[in-house]
């Protein structure tokens, strides 16, 4: 399988700890280019003004100090807080996001581990972020925390099945739950005959593309969807009792996770590391792989911040009746659509 | 034409603003405040400078002044006739002059009840202090000022109000 | 003080008085000239408006009028402050809805009228620029044309305002039928300005009471009304409230007559005895002074009638059986200043 790291020849507890480094500098990594790309600069821009300018160069390395001042701050747990409990959910959240990063593939080899039933692994992990929140809402022992925890548990369990609907469409067309698979099927796809750029599921699955977006701004609790962490309703929500590394460890995994879902979108819709024009088998493909990736995952994440700096949000039933009434419908009918036409074609 | 939906159009706005604000001509709304600064406007009330010469130490400023913060001390002393042979005049001379910014609302009332011209608006606003009580300032602090303050600006068309020169 | 069950609001009541600075107590021991300064605090947000009505009280117990130049310069600043309020109520209402970039904008644009009561009085925020019997000063070399490009940016933002919120679909998913008030509970509650207009109420102090000494008959202008009575109607209104009051600054512009800008008055003021009330058309309602004078320096009673303490009363009528989302929506758009709620 891991061909490039196999031919340096490695026992298998050398690789693991590779990996398992990989992993844990990706994921605090691409937490901070998002929060500095899109939450400082792209914002700021939609605001009519310029971000941070004074930490680094153009204000770059605000993120880091921002996280050094976290790292300062006093850990104040609440006297009547279940110490055990409110200690665990930050690292639950941050957990389930850790998991979630196993079956990205940036290119042919450059995986951490293909799982035959990536896709499938990916959503029952993101699942797991839900528990974390609840035992942070619950744990605080605060009514705003336990009012926003409980906001959060509805709206990720009800956004839960749209966004794996949306995602049987693509699995439906590739044949296979493999993410690697999933790239391959749109790499060596056609359009109409043509067979130059391959297929990028964007084109066949744009019901299934648009439930997705909608269903991840509601799993990454962003606007128009923020309702369990709304400052004027519930004061911030399940995290407001956590200060300092705890906290910081909420804002990864609030970033880190949108990363994660962007790849998995890009993945799934735009070809992932795939570029036309490179023989998906070379090992050129693995030096462009990644970058290729990158750029898609910017696109997508740039329309799910954008979304959240432009909406207000909405009400908590609204919320529910939006999911089930029209989301979970139209996914049920992109399925038929999708799983007709295959079978026609 | 179809009606485009709020929601597409909310993106719009957002997404053109963006483009304004990369865009060289256009730029952000905001300054970089140490680096670069706005000019306030010419009547701004930054702060009030006093013309220790023309005071004559009457005290309508400190009465009139809302939460009285002026503090005023002087003393009658005889200053040199006008003229050659006269007799010496008494006048009031100002000892303290002090005006404690903690309190003042910079409503403005002290300079405009000024009979002789001796309190002037700057439009300074650099003189923030770590300390509360470093912030009654001495009628020397406030001479300093007197340099911060503009000219006064003509009038709009059809004004009547007599034009005023500020004494330096 | 909102009592839940759940999502649910059982009971909300607001409780006054956090914010109290005893400003009618105050004004017993200040001078005419003195109080404007006070009451500039009010409502911090257009407080020039809340000069006018004390001054106006004043000028009608010492029976003198402004010459014409200073009324017409002294409504273009009463609707200016109009402006610099009710445009951070737009941007308020999107904070609190989530979305924030409006807010943001809401500042950006606000910033241009600012700066434009601050070159002709010098202040932005406490201009104390009325003064019985006139205007302080006289408005400096170019000042007209340059509000008239802020009153463009002001109907910039509205468009912004009218397609990045009020157009959206889940703003008027959150706010339609949402903290509706019948016409007869807000006449009963004493509501005024355009909550009372939102429920179709046709009712406006510039147009139906306007006190002499500001002069509002020389634009053209309309009053907005909505039957609705929910959040978005108020909201509405308001929106349509700013565009008018730019169009009223527009057409004033062009007519300020020349002439002097203070009457004849001693330059120590005392006011006779007698009694007045003279009520305007502020930014958050109608706001009102009951001066009653003994001939003295200083009033011997001054009582302020501000509009957001009647209009706040309404909330534990129009929260019950609400759910929270909707408490903030209905709150934000019934748009009260703390200060005015308290003086």
């Amino acid at each position: 399988m891991n061909e490039l790291v196999l031919a340096i020849e490695l026992a298998f507890w050398q690789q693991t700890l590779i990996k398992v480094l990989v992993a844990a500098v990706l994921v605090p990594t691409t937490a901070l280019i998002f929060g500095i790309v899109f939450l400082f600069k792209v914002m700021s821009w939609m605001q009519s003004r310029m971000g941070p300018q004074e930490a680094g160069p153009r204000g770059l390395l605000q993120l880091l100090a921002d996280g050094a001042k976290f790292l300062q701050k006093e850990d104040i747990i609440p006297d009547k807080a279940d110490r055990f409990v409110f200690k665990a959910a930050p690292v639950v959240v941050l957990a389930s996001t850790f998991l979630i990063y196993v079956i990205l593939p940036a290119g042919p080899d450059l995986i951490i581990s293909d799982l035959p039933t990536g896709i499938f692994f990916a959503m029952a992990v993101s699942s797991l972020s839900v528990i974390g929140v609840l035992m942070a809402g619950w744990s605080s022992s605060n009514k705003y925390a336990l009012m926003g925890g409980l906001r959060a548990g509805g709206q990720l369990i009800a956004y839960e099945l749209p966004l794996i609907l949306a995602v049987v469409g693509v699995v439906i067309q590739a044949g296979s739950l493999s993410m690697q698979d999933i790239v391959l099927a749109q790499a060596n796809g056609s359009m109409l005959g043509f067979s130059g750029v391959g297929l990028p599921f964007l084109i066949t699955q744009i019901l299934g593309f648009g439930i997705f977006m909608v269903a991840i701004q509601a799993e990454l609790t962003q606007p128009p969807f923020d309702m369990p962490v709304a400052e004027s309703e519930v004061v911030g929500g399940f995290h407001v009792e956590y200060t300092g590394f705890r906290f910081l460890f909420f804002f990864l995994a609030e970033f880190a996770t949108a990363f994660a879902f962007a790849a998995i979108a890009a993945t799934l819709f735009l070809g992932g590391w795939y570029v036309p024009g490179i023989d998906p088998d070379s090992m050129l493909a693995n030096v462009v792989g990644p970058i290729a990736l990158f750029v898609k995952i910017m696109v997508v994440a740039f329309l799910i911040f954008w979304f959240r700096f432009t909406y207000p949000r909405f009400r908590e039933d609204q919320l529910q009746r939006f999911a089930w009434k029209y989301l979970i419908p139209l996914a049920l009918v992109n399925i038929t659509i999708t799983g007709a036409l295959v079978v026609a074609l | 034409m179809p009606k485009v939906p709020g929601m597409v159009k909310g993106l719009g706005v957002t997404f053109r603003t963006m483009v304004e604000t990369l865009k060289p001509s256009g730029g952000p709304a905001t300054v970089q405040y140490p680096h670069e600064k706005e000019e306030p406007a010419a009547r701004a009330r930054g702060v009030i400078a006093l013309h220790e010469e023309n005071c004559t130490s009457c005290m309508l400023c400190s009465r009139e002044c809302p939460d009285w913060c002026i503090y005023i001390e002087a003393h009658k002393t005889l200053a040199p006739p006008r003229r050659a042979g006269g007799k010496p005049r008494q006048v009031n001379k100002l000892d303290r002059f002090a005006i404690d910014y903690s309190l003042c609302m910079y409503c403005g009332i002290c300079v405009e009840v000024c009979p002789f011209d001796a309190l002037f608006w700057s439009p300074e606003y650099e003189f923030s202090e770590v300390s509360i009580a470093d912030l009654l300032h001495e009628k020397q602090r406030l001479g300093e000022w007197m340099d911060t303050v503009p000219e006064f600006e003509p009038y709009e068309a059809g004004s009547e109000a007599k034009g005023r020169k500020v004494p330096r | 003080m909102a009592k839940l069950d759940g999502e649910q609001v059982v009971r909300c009541e607001p409780i006054p008085g956090y914010m109290h600075r005893g400003y009618e107590k105050l004004c017993e021991v200040r001078t005419y000239p003195q109080v404007t300064t006070l009451v500039n605090r009010i409502d911090w947000l257009g407080s020039f408006a809340n000069e006018v009505p004390f001054i106006l009280a004043a000028e009608k117990l010492m029976d003198v009028e402004a010459p014409p130049r200073a009324q017409v310069i002294r409504t273009i600043l009463f609707e200016l402050s109009r402006l610099g309020n009710i445009s951070l109520f737009l941007g308020d209402l999107g904070i609190q809805l989530g979305g924030l970039t409006i807010g943001f904008y809401a500042f950006r644009d606000r910033e241009f009228v600012l700066n434009q009561i601050e070159s002709a009085t010098g202040g932005r925020f406490h201009p104390n620029f009325d003064r019985i019997g006139g205007i302080k000063d006289d408005l400096p070399k170019g000042w007209i044309a340059e509000t008239k490009r802020a009153m463009d940016r002001i109907r910039r933002l509205c468009d912004e305002f009218e397609e990045l919120v009020l157009g959206n679909e889940i703003f008027a998913a959150r706010t339609r039928g949402v903290g509706v008030i019948p016409s007869d509970v807000a006449l009963s509650y004493g509501m005024s300005g355009a909550n009372l207009r939102a429920t179709g109420v046709d009712w406006d102090l510039r147009r139906d009471a306007c006190p002499p000494g500001l002069s509002y008959d020389l634009a053209d202008w309309k009053v907005w009304t909505h039957p609705d009575g929910d959040s978005y109607a108020r909201t509405w209104v308001r929106l349509q409230e700013v565009r008018e009051s730019t169009h009223i600054v527009d057409q004033l512009l062009d007519s300020i007559p020349s002439g002097p800008i203070m009457a004849k008055v001693p330059r120590i003021i005392k006011v006779p005895a007698g009694e007045a009330y003279v009520a305007t058309e502020n930014p958050l309602g109608e706001m009102g002074y009951y001066v009653v004078s003994k001939g003295d320096l200083v009033p011997f009673r001054v009582k302020i009638r501000s509009a957001s303490f009647n209009n706040i009363s309404v909330v534990p009528w129009v929260s019950r059986g609400v759910i929270i989302p909707d408490l903030i929506t209905i709150m934000a758009s019934l748009y009260f200043i703390l200060g005015d709620i308290d003086r």
